[in-house]
């Protein structure tokens, strides 16, 4: 591994709690409010990480483990994603299908501490999300594939790596429906409205808020820490199908790279002011459709 | 990526999209995009000097399917209701999901079939079977009377593509007659609209199902009771 | 005077958009019926010239047809004449006594001046593309003269008939598409001008040629009623004033067929008809069956008609598959059966004026009530179900006899049994509204035989019956130069 993907691999476990520090920024300059610092979760990190945690007695070893293990995946999911077209720490052939699988395995145990509960809105949580991301993943999953065979490899970075001006010319409108596809994906899978509300505290709205309601302390920055790092990873693959700067320095893509990052955070900032959130009745659809999208860039291939 | 394939992909998407719908009102939208979308082909696909016979068939086109038709569905759907469809027979999931999988079927019919044309953009013939397909679906699929003519309407944008593909040089007065024809189609359709609309207070066609063979037959007639 | 065939009835229709008076519209419409027979008559004399290129020119077939239409027409436009006068402007509906309108009569006579000019344009067109306008332009004519009483009903019917038929002629557009593609060469795609795509030494790519046979054949079949795209046909004709029915089932639907045997002709000249018989045979025995189940058990006499129009345009589709003398045998039984079924619509219509019910129960003693009415019933029955002397059994015999001869006895076969049932169905319906006790008020008011509504429909008769003896040599003339160029003939 090259140390250049180092590098960005740290910038992004530092810079997470930052991007959803920008997003709530975003939303308060929206709304007309001044806002929360930018640095905010990272205090916010730094306050849990000091308190004590409580257990219910109901809850078992499932329960402790879920931020454990949701954390751990995610940010190894997170050492594939390339950035700036430069080759992730732990990019191989077929990285692509690890990757949506470590995020499906996050999501697998965070579903099964909110059922180690026994609570029912955790468990109604639960069972929303699973829904939902049932139907986000092959999204996601067509979408990767369809960027693969575009770009001839199936590791994400070499994918990326060929995601230049040349490839957004000579196909461009199948990389637009992606960036659409993994647009509405990324809203999906980080509780995003339109999907969820990150701000509600009505239980009964919830569906991510509510599947970690008793996670307490440590564990609740874990899992803060965590959703942060699965933001960063989903911004930075829309990212690079939409900010195609390969030449040059090394740094300037870097820069150019973060800045799309942001730029992709401003952005969900901004639906997220301009939306409220979907009837649940019509999630499935709108998903249905990224999953559409996704499968007409594949489809576009097979001319 | 030629303007061409562009426009196909977007004509596939207002299919799509059309596919997934609910209200009418984005029916009527949607079927003005794709006016112009199919309109402007002929100075996409023809030779470098566009003629008058061209420039005028490009101008008729546009302005029927785009400003003509979209005026007239609404204002003949001025003072309905109903603006969205309910419980369609087909519903807008599995209509989408048909969907993705008849572009498929139509790619891999297009890549067959023996076309020797040289410099067929590979999108357009696709994107003409699937438009035909998706206007089928909506014909068929659907219960409301205007969304049945707006498949009809997609139905002809598709086979308008098509016979750009196929028939690049058909002579002026068949492209003429055949939008008259949907003129003048378009326009009665409407106006049988305006009178369901007048006559049921609905616009649903699966309300449409007195006249069959299958039910037993009326109330005996009048000369019948009259005798003792 | 190519051109005037079309204008002259296009022309009048316009005029009697604008027209004020009833009378005058009723004088326009009948004019126009009788100049465009004349012009029908003179061109028998000698053929008129190709006119717009050679777009417009009248061939054996063209003729054929196009008098067909000219004489139900004069017929028609007599019976309309006498109906408009006898409509009342508002009425109770005879199935569920609910109040309606009719039409204004200007649009009434001007779509039916209209369509004639369509169905002309169908008979003279030599351009497979300008055939296709005509055809969708019939469709467009005809759709207001369903609605003429303006009920639910109706509605219902027009607008079935108007979707049916405009995405099936849809379908045949593309169908056009592919055969130009078939013939194309170098590049240059191929005109649709008939006598380029039946010139000799022609190769078409068949995939493409097959392709748009089927498409032209479903599209076109559609219009024609060839089952199971026939479904608008039932309802069409049993809510349509009956004048109008009798120019759907007698004139629309030959024009329809007339589309078919123009591509039929493309693939006899070709040489690849072969592949398409078995098509047209099987779309023609299942139009036969569907009728005939249809039939039996019918409770509306105008659907039973309607019903026995789809099992004679089998018989048409059959005739043509067959090929050989039953090419001829289908080209009369076109003449015959429209005449016959005219006769059949126009005395329906006087029937249901008289008993202002549309139930075959409904209607009893009509041999006694309405003699000449009821004789024209029970004759047309015997017409239609191809019972000599009439004309129907000629027709049809010569093309059963060519299914015998040439083979098919499976088919021959299947198709007796078919025309069997169809028979007794029939023959229930109709012996059981002929025969038994007058009705009270028989002879009287409106229960009984008004000059209009029996005229024409005896006259149609009468040539039927004509036929049916003796077939004059200039029409034998005609049909044989049709059916040679279909690939059949005597």
């Amino acid at each position: 591994m090259k140390a250049i993907g180092l590098i960005h691999y740290v910038l992004a476990l530092a810079l997470a709690p930052l991007l959803l520090g920008t997003i709530n920024r975003v939303k308060a300059l929206f709304a007309g409010r001044h806002g929360p610092p930018l640095f905010q979760v990272y205090f916010d990190l730094g306050k849990l990480l000091r308190k004590g945690a409580v257990y219910s007695r109901t809850t078992t070893w499932v329960f402790r483990s879920g931020p454990v293990v949701a954390l751990a995946a995610t940010a190894l999911a997170l050492g594939m994603i390339p950035m700036a077209g430069q080759a992730a720490p732990l990019a191989f052939t077929g990285d692509v299908f690890v990757a949506v699988y470590l995020l499906g395995l996050a999501r697998f145990f965070t579903v099964l501490a909110a059922l180690d509960t026994g609570s029912a809105f955790e468990g109604m949580g639960a069972s929303r999300e699973v829904q939902f991301s049932a139907l986000a993943e092959p999204a996601l999953l067509v979408g990767l594939v369809a960027l693969g065979r575009l770009t001839h490899s199936l590791s994400l970075s070499p994918a990326y790596a060929g995601v230049g001006p040349e490839l957004w010319s000579a196909g461009g409108v199948s990389l637009a429906l992606l960036a659409v596809a993994f647009f509405v994906v990324l809203l999906a899978e980080n509780a995003r409205i339109p999907f969820d509300d990150p701000n509600t505290h009505l239980e009964l709205t919830m569906i991510h808020e509510v599947m970690v309601l008793d996670h307490g302390g440590p564990d609740f920055a874990l899992i803060t820490y965590g959703a942060s790092l699965k933001l960063w990873l989903f911004a930075s693959l829309l990212a690079g199908l939409i900010i195609p700067v390969r030449q040059g320095p090394e740094w300037l893509d870097t820069a150019a790279a973060l800045g799309g990052v942001f730029v992709v955070g401003c952005a969900v900032g901004m639906v997220e002011s301009c939306m409220a959130r979907l009837r649940l009745l019509r999630v499935p659809q709108i998903l249905f459709a990224a999953l559409v999208f996704s499968a007409l860039a594949f489809l576009l291939q097979m001319r | 990526m030629s303007w061409i394939d562009t426009v196909m992909i977007l004509l596939v998407l207002t299919d799509l999209a059309m596919l997934g719908s609910s209200r009418l009102g984005v029916y009527v939208r949607l079927a003005a995009l794709q006016g112009v979308l199919v309109g402007v082909l002929p100075l996409l696909v023809g030779p470098g000097r566009i003629g008058l016979e061209t420039a005028f068939v490009v101008f008729t086109t546009i302005a029927v399917k785009s400003v003509l038709f979209p005026w007239l569905m609404s204002r003949i759907m001025r003072g309905f209701e109903a603006r969205r469809e309910k419980e369609p027979y087909v519903g807008y999931t599995a209509s989408l999901f048909l969907g993705v999988v008849a572009l498929g079927v139509a790619l891999w019919v297009s890549r067959h079939l023996p076309t020797e044309e040289t410099g067929v953009h590979p999108y357009m013939m696709p994107a003409a079977l699937f438009s035909i397909f998706a206007g089928l679906v909506l014909i068929v699929s659907r219960r409301k009377a205007v969304t049945q003519v707006l498949g009809y309407l997609v139905m002809e944008n598709g086979i308008y593509v098509a016979g750009i593909v196929l028939v690049p040089d058909s002579p002026l007065f068949v492209e003429l007659g055949v939008l008259l024809d949907l003129v003048v189609g378009v326009f009665l359709m409407g106006i049988m609209i305006f009178h369901i609309h007048r006559e049921f207070d609905h616009i649903d066609t699966d309300q449409l199902a007195t006249l069959s063979d299958w039910k037993p037959a009326p109330a005996p007639a009048v000369s019948e009771e009259a005798r003792p | 005077m190519t051109w005037a065939l079309v204008l002259v009835p296009a022309v009048l229709g316009l005029q009697s958009f604008v027209t004020r008076s009833n009378t005058w519209r009723r004088v326009l419409l009948v004019a126009g019926a009788i100049g465009h027979f004349v012009m029908t008559a003179m061109a028998w004399r000698n053929l008129p010239a190709p006119a717009w290129g050679g777009w417009l020119e009248l061939d054996a077939a063209g003729l054929l047809f196009l008098s067909i239409t000219s004489v139900l027409f004069l017929a028609a436009a007599c019976y309309a004449a006498g109906y408009l006068s006898r409509e009342k402007a508002s009425e109770s509906d005879l199935e569920e006594g609910l109040l309606f309108t009719n039409q204004p009569e200007a649009v009434f006579t001007g779509c039916l001046l209209m369509f004639l000019a369509a169905m002309t344009l169908v008979c003279l067109s030599r351009h497979l593309g300008l055939l296709w306008v005509a055809i969708e332009g019939t469709t467009l004519c005809s759709a207001p003269l369903i609605y003429f009483h303006r009920h639910h009903r109706s509605l219902e019917a027009a607008w079935k008939y108007l979707m049916i038929c405009s995405v099936g002629i849809a379908l045949a557009l593309l169908g056009n598409f592919f055969l130009a593609v078939a013939f194309s060469s170098g590049g240059r795609s191929a005109s649709l001008a008939l006598s380029s795509l039946t010139q000799a030494g022609v190769t078409p790519q068949l995939v493409w040629l097959k392709l748009a046979f089927v498409f032209l054949l479903v599209g076109y079949g559609t219009k024609m009623g060839l089952a199971p795209m026939h479904t608008w046909l039932p309802d069409a004709h049993s809510e349509a004033p009956s004048v109008v029915s009798a120019l759907l089932s007698g004139a629309l639907l030959n024009c329809a067929f007339l589309g078919i045997l123009r591509v039929w002709q493309v693939l006899v000249a070709a040489g690849h008809a072969d592949f398409a018989r078995p098509l047209l045979v099987g779309f023609g025995l299942l139009s036969m069956a569907v009728a005939a189940v249809f039939i039996l058990g019918q409770t509306d006499y105008k659907r039973m008609l309607a019903y026995s129009s789809v099992e004679h345009m089998g018989i048409l589709a059959l005739g043509v598959g067959l090929g050989g003398a039953a090419v001829f045998g289908a080209l009369l039984h076109a003449v015959n059966h429209s005449l016959t079924k005219a006769m059949l619509f126009m005395a329906a219509g006087g029937i249901l004026a008289a008993y202002r019910t549309k139930t075959c129960s409904g209607v009893k003693g009509l041999a006694r009530a309405m003699p000449v009415t009821g004789a024209l019933w029970i004759a047309g029955f015997f017409a239609i179900t191809g019972t000599p002397p009439f004309g129907v059994f000629v027709s049809k015999f010569i093309i059963l006899r060519q299914a015998f001869l040439g083979g098919h006895v499976w088919i021959g076969v299947a198709a007796l049994v078919i025309l069997a049932v169809v028979f007794v169905g029939l023959a229930l319906i109709v012996l059981r509204m002929a025969q038994g006790e007058a009705p009270e008020g028989a002879g009287t008011g409106a229960l009984r035989d008004v000059a209009w509504t029996v005229i024409p429909p005896a006259v149609l008769g009468v040539a039927v019956l004509a036929l049916g003896l003796w077939l004059p040599t200039w029409l034998e003339g005609v049909l044989q130069q049709a059916a040679h160029s279909f690939g059949g003939g005597l």
